[in-house]
């Protein structure tokens, strides 16, 4: 039988509401969303609750008005990539497959707050990549200047400029001397658990069914068509059925018979014990791959590559520590002596060029969202907007029209890097 | 994930001596359709679980093996000389 929940009464979330809860001691608050049983069947069926899946929910219900939707999510909310990144958010993307898109969701993460009345620390508090050669200083100056031809804020500063931002840094360093950095203003970080929390209460409020604890085990076809998803809850029926489970895409793709072209990895990341304010950016290591920014609660959230091998599991190897730590030292030596607080592993899609799938499949109902590499967290809104024009009108968003499940075997890939079909070297 | 790989030469070596290159896979003939080669090139079947891959034995030997491992566990299974042994299957 099935237990039907009741709904919570939508609540703005304001500064008023916070005073007069406060008044009648807090205990007035309701659940963000519902914990609903699965219906026997919905118009749209979205595998993976993570930011993409919630996103993608929201906005079907909001722009496109499909409301009698289901989210199933393995886990809690929260528990995959949405909540395992390092927070950053920018739009410095080279190519015109890309850089439309992502600065499409710069401008999404722009409004969101206000758009989903829930406060997710939208900071634009700019993303500086740091070059140290002049083949590198060519190479960021390319890319500035394909940014701003798509109307996107780049500056180029020369090693003065940096100084001024971030005298700690290490400018003379024998190896890798920093000779300045490409400075996107508009880049910066969100707090990334409030973003998935803003997008269920958004989706939630507009009748969307978020249903944790939900694994999908299998996929009903009939006729070719996906008709409904096997369950740990049972089976869910589906007019419509959407992919967002990066990380296990191929895992739950294979449940309908397809191959991606796409490899899981794990991609660690850290934060440091609280400090006091002294990095005010997200700046990136330009010789090395290290990424940091510093949280409102002081800690240091830094990362850098993927370990490199196949894995399925949310753990990474000293070995990347080690390799990452060093980068940061050499990048700010002032980190010698801080201590780590924790570290923890997310499992990302690698796809075999380095971008995203956002597209139909073979199977004629079946709708991708995969391949986000370790890129996916910024794209959160645009992908979710995206995806869900791609599931309501069954045509592409014009951002996403590179992005293509078959652009590999058309030869059209979309090569950020430019490293080749190699996952581990993205 | 092991942090030792049993290499078939050198013995039991720490991971950090090796370079992955990934699924080992068997290379279709040059003049195989397309896509025999997208398949290898682009396709993977990712699996959760025993998964052969070439590792390049850099910092030793200098041979390229095959090492069968979990990727959800991370155990290795298996490691053997590549040019010593057919590997790899299908992507």
């Amino acid at each position: 039988m099935l237990r039907v929940s009741r709904r919570p009464k939508f609540v703005r979330y304001s500064a008023l509401s916070v005073f007069l809860n406060g008044l009648s001691g807090n205990a007035n608050w309701r659940p963000a969303w519902r914990t609903p049983q699965p219906k026997p069947h919905y118009d749209v069926v979205i595998v993976g609750g993570g930011g993409h899946g919630l996103a993608t929910a929201y906005y079907l219900a909001k722009e496109f008005g499909v409301t009698n939707v289901a989210v199933v999510e393995k886990g809690y909310l929260g528990s995959g990539n949405v909540g395992r990144n390092t927070t950053i958010i920018r739009s410095n993307y080279l190519l015109d497959g890309n850089n439309p898109f992502y600065e499409l969701s710069m401008k999404l993460w722009e409004g969101l707050e206000q758009d989903f009345n829930f406060n997710a620390m939208v900071s634009q508090r700019g993303v500086l990549n740091l070059y140290h050669s002049d083949a590198q200083r060519d190479a960021f100056t390319r890319r500035g200047n394909a940014m701003r031809l798509h109307g996107v804020d780049a500056e180029l500063l020369d090693r003065d400029a940096v100084r001024r931002m971030l005298p700690f840094l290490d400018f003379d360093n024998a190896r890798f001397p920093i000779q300045g950095g490409l400075l996107q203003p508009r880049g910066g970080t969100v707090r990334h658990d409030a973003v998935a929390w803003g997008y269920a209460r958004g989706a939630d409020m507009r009748g969307v069914d978020v249903i944790q604890e939900c694994e999908v085990t299998g996929i009903r076809r009939e006729n070719g068509d996906a008709v409904g998803v096997e369950t740990s809850k049972g089976f869910i029926g589906c007019g419509k059925l959407a992919l967002a489970a990066a990380g296990n895409s191929s895992r739950v793709a294979e449940m309908a018979g397809l191959r991606l072209p796409i490899e899981s990895h794990v991609l660690q990341a850290f934060v440091s014990e609280g400090l006091k304010p002294f990095i005010d950016c997200v700046v990136t290591f330009g010789a090395g791959h290290f990424y940091v920014s510093q949280s409102d609660k002081g800690g240091l959230v830094f990362g850098g590559d993927l370990d490199g091998y196949n894995s399925y599991a949310q753990r990474g190897n000293l070995a990347a520590v080690e390799h990452v730590v060093e980068a940061g030292k050499a990048m700010i030596p002032a980190l010698s002596r801080v201590r780590l607080l924790r570290s923890w592993g997310g499992v990302v899609d690698m796809s075999m060029d380095g971008s995203p799938i956002i597209d139909r499949t073979p199977v004629g109902n079946l709708y991708l969202n995969a391949g986000w590499c370790y890129g996916g967290f910024k794209a959160t809104p645009a992908s979710g907007f995206c995806f869900a024009h791609l599931i309501a009108r069954n045509e592409p968003h014009p951002t996403t029209r590179q992005m293509r499940l078959d652009r590999f075997a058309r030869g059209r890939v979309i090569d950020e890097r430019g490293a080749g079909a190699q996952p581990n070297l993205h | 994930m092991a942090s030792l790989v049993p290499c078939p030469h050198c013995g039991s070596r720490p991971k950090e001596e090796f370079t992955i290159k990934g699924a080992a896979l068997r290379r279709p003939a040059p003049d195989a359709p397309a896509d025999a080669w997208l398949r290898y090139v682009y396709e993977r079947a990712n699996p959760r679980g025993r998964h052969e891959e070439y590792w390049h034995h850099t910092s030793g030997c200098r041979r390229w093996l095959v090492v069968t491992r979990d990727t959800a566990s991370h155990e290795i299974e298996a490691c053997r000389d590549a040019a010593l042994t057919s590997a790899g299957g299908r992507a």
